[in-house]
């Protein structure tokens, strides 16, 4: 490591080699001297080509490193995260997508539930609407029996009291008439004349 | 006082490794090389060793250097950029590793010697004329020839075209050397102030050697930003040159 640091060496002042570079570096002198000023330029050194020679073996050698096996190693990583981040996208966009579907399901169930709600109410509606009709009209046929057979009963009654009354009437007009000429009258004539007096009565 | 300054002195090869590096000669760039290409594999190796997801820091920085180099690549050079992407993204790694390890203190900078950028400028074109020959066959020349142009110009301008091709990697190559030997040399030439007042003026030069400290400081931010500038710089027109030979203009 000691040859690696030659600008350290160099530093402390009194370098006797190097008394004139600097000098013919700064006065810019002939070609020649410059040549032995710039170390780069000093191609008489067998280190200024070897230095090329095994430069150009380390830089085979790292392009082959690189190209084999690091650059390749990069080159996996980057497709293996743009791999992965494509496919969390495209979970996302199917999750998405369900997750739509499974809102428009919910949406057309909950349509769908209301609009069978309102038939069944309706139809309960109707049911109950029916059901009162028929009620209602069973009632008024029994009413009506009823009024029937209380009407008929009256008009029994009635005649059963209108058949009374002639019994009564002629009774009385018996009774009336025996009074009245000291004797019994005739029962067939007084019936007679009973009946035709009903008779003109209810005319 | 006899001071002098080395400011180049920091640019000197020596070999590495001891005598066995030295029997080779293996040099301390060589070895600093070598220690930036663990950095690199190791920050990507390390980095992805979790996998995660969600990245922490360290996979978050390897991701970002691949990002970066693999956008880079598709959009400097096409579709056509991926079969150059290894390449490219060891270019700049290497580059910006060896720019970022060189402002360590102490540390040397590969890329302040013009024979390794030089190296690599000159490999990136031959690159690219061989990937723009492999693509179009003999029909890549007409790329010194553009469309529609009056016949009597050919010549000048074929000329003119295949010295401005030719002169890439002079410019690519010079454009980062200069500019990681420039900040290095103004690097130690404020140290060196500070080391000479330290040394000639006492106590006062003890605290006259702040100010030189504080640009030496300042410096190490901008010297930051060029290292990576650079480093950016020259894989970008790495692939502009693969761009031309793969699509012609």
């Amino acid at each position: 490591m000691r040859r690696l640091l030659p600008a350290a060496a160099r530093l402390p002042v009194a370098s006797a080699l190097a008394g004139s570079t600097l000098a013919a570096w700064a006065l810019g002198v002939t070609p020649a001297q410059a040549a032995v000023g710039l170390p780069q330029m000093d191609f008489a050194n067998p280190l200024t080509t070897s230095q090329v020679v095994w430069g150009a073996l380390i830089f085979v050698v790292l392009y082959v490193l690189l190209s084999r096996g690091a650059l390749p190693k990069v080159a996996s990583v980057l497709e293996e995260r743009a791999r992965t981040i494509g496919a969390d996208l495209d979970a996302a966009k199917q999750a998405k997508l369900e997750a739509d579907a499974a809102a428009a399901e919910v949406a057309r169930a909950t349509r769908e539930a209301q609009a069978s709600a309102a038939a069944e109410v309706a139809q309960a509606a109707a049911a109950a609407k029916a059901a009162a009709e028929v009620e209602a009209s069973r009632a008024t046929a029994a009413l009506d029996v009823q009024l029937a057979e209380a009407e008929a009963r009256i008009h029994a009654a009635r005649a059963s009291a209108m058949a009374a009354l002639r019994d009564v009437a002629t009774e009385t007009t018996e009774a009336l008439a025996g009074r009245l000429i000291g004797r019994a009258p005739d029962h067939a004539a007084v019936n007679q004349a009973v009946a035709a007096a009903l008779a003109a009565r209810q005319a | 006082m006899a001071t002098t300054i080395d400011v180049m002195g920091q640019f000197k090869l020596t070999t590495a490794l001891g005598p066995v590096g030295a029997s080779v000669n293996f040099t301390q760039s060589n070895l600093t090389m070598v220690v930036v290409c663990a950095l690199i594999l190791g920050l990507l190796h390390l980095g992805m060793a979790p996998r995660a997801v969600v990245p922490g820091r360290l996979q978050a920085a390897a991701e970002m250097l691949y990002g970066f180099v693999h956008r880079m690549c598709i959009d400097q050079i096409g579709e056509e950029g991926k079969a150059f992407f290894p390449f490219i993204f060891t270019l700049f790694s290497f580059l910006l590793f060896s720019n970022l390890f060189g402002l360590v203190p102490y540390q040397f900078t590969v890329t302040s010697h013009l024979a390794i950028t030089a190296g690599l400028a000159v490999f990136v074109i031959v690159l690219a004329t061989f990937v723009g020959l492999r693509t179009h066959g003999l029909h890549f020349f007409s790329y010194f020839l553009p469309e529609g142009l009056p016949i009597f110009l050919a010549p000048l301008i074929v000329v003119v075209e295949v010295i401005s091709y030719l002169s890439r990697p002079i410019s690519l190559s010079f454009r980062l050397f200069a500019n990681m030997m420039a900040g290095h040399v103004v690097f130690e030439v404020f140290a060196s102030f500070m080391v000479a007042m330290a040394a000639s003026l006492g106590a006062i030069g003890y605290v006259m050697a702040v100010g030189p400290f504080a640009l030496d400081v300042a410096m190490t931010g901008f010297e930051l930003l060029v290292a990576a500038l650079q480093a950016y710089v020259f894989a970008v027109l790495a692939c502009m040159y693969l761009h031309d030979a793969v699509h012609l203009h």
